[in-house]
């Protein structure tokens, strides 16, 4: 008789491995980010036209700072807006 | 003497020659205070991201520009007071943005008799991601 602590599965469980986030200005060398270009701010905003959290976009600290700086910049001459639905 | 870059929006209303003016005027008011002209650029008519003063587009502007930080009070002084221009925002280049923007120079003299300003902004973003 099989214990009943040995579970035996049909399919192999599939493991989720967890693809390591990293900070994309750190691995491409930018050091700075232009509010100039809304279609690249536009990746780290949400729906809304939020600002995407760090834990989200894996941005590091010091440029998720320059980040919202950019965002900001760029709302205050109208190319992002402040608020906002469906902004993809 | 600082480098300092400034956009602005004019109103849709005007015509083309006197939003030439206006630009013209502003760039005066500039050079009469010793500043030096970098760059300049026109970015056209483009729809404002939410309505600004009831409007929903306006001209864009750009300029780079080496001056004393004197003349930048003067400057959003006379933004201030012109209706013509609804929105302004001047920023000084530190060293990330001047290299950013000499590279962004260059980019553009390359691409300038082929292809439009907006395609050469679409390839910068491309340059970017990789």
């Amino acid at each position: 008789m099989a214990k009943q602590s040995e579970i035996r599965y049909l399919t192999p469980v599939s493991v989720d491995i967890k693809k390591k986030k990293y900070c994309r200005f750190q691995k491409n060398g930018i050091k700075y980010i232009d509010y100039k270009d809304p279609e690249f701010l536009k990746k780290f905003l949400n729906e809304q036209g939020k600002i995407l959290p760090r834990r989200i976009t894996g941005t590091s600290l010091k440029f998720q700072r320059r980040i919202a700086q950019a965002v900001k910049r760029a709302r205050h001459i109208a190319l992002l807006p402040y608020v906002t639905d469906l902004m993809k | 003497m600082n480098n300092y870059e400034t956009v602005f929006i004019l109103t849709p209303v005007l015509s083309d020659s006197q939003m030439k003016e206006a630009v013209e005027k502003f760039k005066t008011l500039l050079t009469d205070q010793g500043a030096e002209i970098v760059n300049e650029e026109s970015w056209g008519l483009r729809k404002l991201a939410y309505p600004i003063d009831k409007k929903s587009t306006g001209f864009y502007i750009f300029l780079e520009y080496k001056a004393e930080p004197s003349t930048i009070d003067r400057l959003e002084v006379n933004f201030r007071r012109d209706e013509r221009v609804i929105r302004f925002l001047t920023i000084r280049q530190d060293k990330f943005m001047l290299e950013y923007a000499e590279k962004r120079r260059r980019n553009k003299g390359a691409k300038k008799e082929s292809a439009p300003v907006k395609e050469a902004e679409e390839v910068k973003s491309e340059n970017k991601e990789d």
